[in-house]
């Protein structure tokens, strides 16, 4: 029997090989070919005309702009849970820790009705904020806190291993050496934690520009007021406006990709760091 | 030595204050932002009485969405653990050129959102499209139909079982698969002795966050079927129908059925993990 080392190909490495090249040929790289060729079908004037339509353009700004602040809540928060269950003790705290991963185990229409039941205007809550004229469901607080809570994990999980293994030495002999809380959380603590953060953080950001049913039932999907991407590709599908789709469709595929990049770069970054 | 050690005693003690302060603001969010929520639903479930909520359960139309997620997400389940764990394989253990791009080709559905994965399903599958229309000139329907359902599915949960193997396979390298192979196994020995006893637990916790992740499905898939009740209605789509219809005991008992069911399957799963896949690695 022949194998690799003799630079020739055995059945049992063919055949799987191949298997894999039609698995993901047909269900990633065909559909991917074929939205590109179909945005481009018009040339590149008309594919920006998509683009720049007023209700698309303003879902894709909102998009964004609620994805970073998002992202920002979610590295503070997210690291602070991760510091508290790995360095405190506290009664529940292994319940707490089996629960973080419990917004990944709902389903996110269920997510968006917990939060309409909760915050929405028949509910305690909500008509409390009402009567002082703020508005969380069908406005775009609800739609921040639908996707804190569908991106709540990804924080926590990527910092939570880095900092179980990290050892405590250096933050000690900082101490002993008289540096500061602060000063040692800025130049021992956070330089270790930064990539699994940063990892974390693209996590989240990725999936709140691509959240979808959460928000569909949380935001009241209004034009230019609360209808975010996902939701405006949605509207102009069930309408059969397939070109109207397609511009923004574009964009938030576009920059999954550049999120993707970005994972893959962190990730060689941190390899360097352990080694 | 001694005011030294006083000295971080000290700095021990001033940490108390602000550890408590982090401590509680941390519980306080994740008391706000996950807990009353969930407590909310369930309150909000039962308050439509326990009567209304099996009423609701048992319409044909829910049955049917439910048997309609139990199918897609076990054809889901097999078809993505067989061509997953092929990849895996074929990931770890070749040398190949386009590798990595084969590679960051799997992350893709992670970071794709549900909506644009589905359109471009659309896109393909069609009745227009490249290969949706050589289906329909044989009168099969891909999109608003099951095949277009299980399509969906598979690209959203495609990439689990493959990523929770890969890192398993390399860290464990091909030499006891290279001694056996040597000492005369075939390749289906070697892989049903050697290589699936390494790989069991990411292979388990892989194909538990597909089943979560199925069932939990719904931009991608909504999409594709065009929520057709009685038809082609998930169990995620039809709490979707009825709660913008306001039949809420529906919506709300079915949407608690599909919390617990996956919160078991993740503990559980994670608890059999603790135990056993503990004591063997």
């Amino acid at each position: 029997m022949k194998n690799s080392q003799n630079g020739t190909l055995t059945s049992v490495e063919i055949v799987p090989r191949c298997l894999s090249f039609f698995y993901i040929g047909l269900l990633i790289v065909l559909p991917l070919i074929a939205i590109t060729a179909k945005a481009f079908q018009g040339g590149l004037r008309n594919l920006f005309h998509q683009i720049t339509l007023p209700e698309g353009i303003y879902s894709l700004k909102l998009t964004f702009f609620l994805a970073i602040i998002l992202m920002f809540i979610n590295i503070i928060t997210g690291t602070a849970t991760a510091w508290v269950l790995v360095r405190y003790n506290f009664p529940l705290k292994n319940i707490m820790n089996s629960l973080i991963d419990i917004p990944f185990a709902i389903p996110t229409v269920v997510t968006g009705i917990m939060l309409v039941v909760l915050y929405g205007p028949n509910s305690v809550i909500g008509s409390i904020f009402e009567n002082h004229g703020l508005e969380i469901i069908f406005n775009k607080p609800g739609i921040i806190l639908a996707l804190l809570f569908v991106t709540f994990p990804f924080v926590v999980r990527s910092v939570q291993p880095v900092l179980m293994e990290m050892d405590k030495d250096m933050e000690e002999a900082a101490q002993t050496l008289g540096a500061s809380r602060i000063s040692i959380f800025f130049r021992v603590i956070l330089p270790t934690l930064l990539p699994s953060i940063l990892t974390g953080a693209a996590l989240s950001f990725s999936r709140a520009l691509g959240e979808f049913g959460s928000i569909v039932i949380v935001a009241g999907n209004i034009p230019f007021k609360t209808q975010v991407a996902s939701v405006y590709i949605y509207g102009e599908i069930e309408s059969a406006n397939i070109q109207g789709a397609l511009g923004t469709a574009v964009v938030l595929l576009f920059s999954s990709f550049i999120v993707l990049v970005f994972l893959n770069l962190l990730q060689r970054w941190s390899h360097k760091h352990e080694s | 030595m001694n005011p030294e050690l006083n000295r971080v005693e000290l700095i021990r003690n001033r940490r108390h204050i602000g550890e408590w302060v982090t401590l509680s603001l941390v519980l306080l969010w994740f008391f706000i932002l996950i807990l009353i929520p969930i407590f909310g639903i369930i309150r909000e479930t039962f308050s439509q009485g326990l009567d209304a909520v099996k009423t609701s359960l048992a319409t044909p139309a829910s049955l049917h969405a439910f048997w309609l997620t139990i199918l897609l997400t076990t054809s889901a389940v097999i078809l993505n653990t067989l061509f997953g764990t092929i990849l895996a394989i074929v990931l770890a253990r070749q040398n190949f050129k386009g590798k990595l791009i084969l590679e960051s080709l799997l992350d893709l559905p992670f970071a794709v959102s549900p909506v644009v994965a589905g359109f471009m399903l659309i896109i393909l599958f069609g009745s227009t499209g490249w290969i949706g229309s050589w289906f329909s000139s044989m009168n099969i329907k891909i999109i608003y139909a099951l095949p277009g359902m299980l399509i969906a599915t598979l690209f959203v949960t495609f990439p689990f079982v493959a990523r929770e193997i890969l890192p398993v396979l390399r860290e464990f390298g091909p030499e006891q698969e290279e001694a056996a192979s040597t000492l005369g196994a075939s390749q289906w020995q070697t892989f049903w002795r050697i290589t699936l006893p390494t790989i069991k637990w990411g292979l388990v916790y892989g194909v538990t966050l597909t089943i979560a992740r199925s069932i939990g499905e719904f931009g991608a898939v909504l999409v594709v079927s065009g929520s057709i009740i009685n038809k082609t209605q998930t169990a995620t789509l039809r709490i979707h129908d009825q709660f913008s219809d306001f039949n809420y005991a529906g919506a709300f008992s079915a949407a608690l059925i599909l919390i617990v069911a996956s919160f078991l399957l993740l503990n559980f799963i994670k608890h059999i993990y603790k135990t056993k896949g503990g004591n063997t690695s």
